[in-house]
């Protein structure tokens, strides 16, 4: 019973704002005659009609599917490159000033370029993606893997835990927590990403849709696409939060009993 | 003694660094039985931890040669294990207590019965035989650093090394793990080098103690201790003999404490002898 009383009120927290803020926005919009902010009632029902349809296959599909391959590239590139870097001091002090500017350059200023070079297809979008989401991974990587404990480093070396099994065994995990930390903040860059970079040139996706609507003064069209991002990115963010806590369940015991202990 | 299983020659490390250069072990030599206990013990900053990780092959000296089995180590060896003194920081967090005990099993490329055999045979002996599946985090100090003595000793090494392993926890814990460390010396036969910065505990375990100079460090003295076999807390410590012992310890490490290496070479040149003369008062020429 008492676990079941915990996860009810929880849940009931969690819930509480977005019912009022909802609610509000249901009262406050009801009689609007305003033509850019149509009743909520008017967008939920357009909502269903135009994403429960043919665009889900030719709007969502694409646009989700260039933000997963966008964002685990990013992944795969900045923990192999921040991996590389971290365990090497010259490379590291030779690259730093080159990362840091690209890092400092905003990712959609990048798109214009982009699109030049690799055209306006999948491919472009997924690298405009890429090279945003890919510097706090790779930079979060480069601290995790310089910060491996030296007692750690000697005791694997001392049993024989050695090349691609140190990586594995002693690297990665002993980064984790950073790396993922890095991965978090990621994920709300690619989603950025990918809906700036539809917005520019494409034929399809939510960011071409919801500007599509828009100059097509297809108002709560637009609104209901505004949702669904919405909707997607809390989605996403909660499966990352199930990844967080299976991937560091030991990092946060740890830290709970360091805490304990002092 | 029987055939010297570790030979320890000539052993010098010197640190280098922004223009500044520090001679941490300055000439080492004595070598350890197969089979035995020997006991290293020197004042805080003897270099200690240096010597092991020199003869652990994880650091490499600057002259002289560390031999194990007859062949020279450049590297950690597979027939050696290491205890260090922070068990928090040796072990895997990441990994269960078995995950911890087996990994270097793995590495060992043993198959998956024999592992699992290793495995509960370690925990059994350390005492830990119902804890396989907790994280190290979730044990206290002591039961920690009898992880990670499982784990040297599931690794099947011919020699152990510790580095002060029982520095860091209460003196209850120290006195079962120091009379755990005896029994599995006694069962496995191992040979067995513990480093230690405690005169108590160094001539309760050792079949020998080595006493150390502060750095950069030579040996002082190489002495026998005729306590016998059977020991236990309460009887051989309040023996004549432990007294006797860890007097005369005592009084080296004194010695120690005031005497750096540079001087002790001078006193063996002048009298012959490895024994340490009586203290010298030397005036700091630079007051």
């Amino acid at each position: 019973m008492q676990p079941v009383l915990r996860w009810g009120r929880t849940l009931g927290y969690a819930l509480t704002l977005p019912v009022v803020l909802v609610t509000l926005w249901w009262v406050w919009s009801a009689d609007s005659t305003n033509y850019y902010a149509p009743p909520l009632q008017t967008i939920l029902t357009t909502f269903g009609d135009v994403w429960f349809s043919e665009r889900l296959r030719a709007d969502v599909l694409p646009s989700v599917t260039r933000l997963l391959i966008g964002y685990t590239g990013a992944v795969v590139v900045g923990v192999g490159l921040g991996v590389l870097l971290g365990a090497n001091r010259t490379l590291r002090r030779v690259t730093e000033p080159v990362l840091e500017f690209f890092r400092a350059i905003p990712p959609p200023a990048l798109i214009p370029i982009l699109f030049l070079f690799a055209g306006i297809g999948d491919t472009a979008k997924v690298i405009v993606i890429i090279s945003g989401a890919v510097w706090p991974v790779l930079l979060n990587t480069v601290e995790g893997v310089r910060a491996v404990d030296d007692v750690l480093s000697d005791t694997s070396r001392s049993y024989g835990v050695t090349g691609l099994a140190r990586l594995r065994h002693l690297v990665l995990p002993a980064a984790s927590p950073q790396i993922v930390a890095g991965m978090r903040q990621a994920l709300s860059i690619s989603i950025i990403l990918m809906v700036i970079s539809e917005m520019f040139a494409s034929t399809n996706g939510l960011g071409f849709s919801v500007i599509q609507f828009q100059r097509s003064f297809a108002i709560p069209e637009m609104w209901s696409g505004i949702l669904l991002l919405g909707l997607l990115g809390f989605v996403l963010s909660l499966l990352f939060q199930l990844f967080e806590r299976r991937t560091l369940r030991w990092y946060h015991g740890l830290r709970r009993s360091q805490l304990g202990e002092n | 003694m029987t055939q010297p299983l570790l030979d320890v020659a000539g052993v010098q490390k010197t640190y280098t660094g922004s223009g500044r250069t520090v001679e941490a072990v300055r000439d080492l030599t004595f070598s350890v039985g197969d089979g035995e206990l020997v006991c290293i013990v020197g004042p805080s900053g003897a270099g200690k931890t240096t010597l092991l990780k020199c003869i652990a092959g994880l650091l490499e000296p600057t002259s002289g040669t560390v031999t194990l089995a007859g062949s020279r180590v450049d590297g950690p060896p597979e027939a050696m294990a290491v205890v260090f003194q922070e068990y928090g920081r040796s072990l895997y967090p990441w990994l269960t207590v078995k995950g911890n005990v087996e990994l270097p099993l793995k590495q060992k490329k043993l198959d998956k019965a024999r592992r699992r055999e290793l495995v509960r045979d370690a925990l059994e002996a350390v005492g830990l035989a119902d804890v396989h599946s907790a994280y190290p985090w979730q044990l206290s100090g002591g039961m920690q650093q009898r992880v990670a003595i499982a784990r040297a000793v599931a690794y099947e090494p011919k020699v152990l090394l510790m580095d002060e392993p029982f520095a860091a926890v209460d003196a209850q814990t120290r006195a079962d793990l120091e009379d755990l460390i005896r029994s599995l010396w006694h069962k496995l036969g191992v040979t067995i080098l513990f480093v230690t910065h405690d005169i108590d505990e160094s001539v309760y375990l050792g079949q020998r103690v080595l006493v150390l100079s502060s750095s950069p460090t030579v040996i002082m003295e190489d002495l026998a201790i005729d306590l016998p076999d059977e020991r236990n807390q309460l009887d051989t410590r309040s023996s004549p003999r432990f007294a006797e012992l860890r007097g005369h310890v005592y009084e080296q490490i004194q010695l120690a404490k005031h005497r750096k290496g540079d001087q002790h070479q001078r006193d063996e040149v002048a009298t012959g002898s490895h024994r340490a003369g009586p203290p010298t008062v030397a005036a700091d020429p630079g007051h």
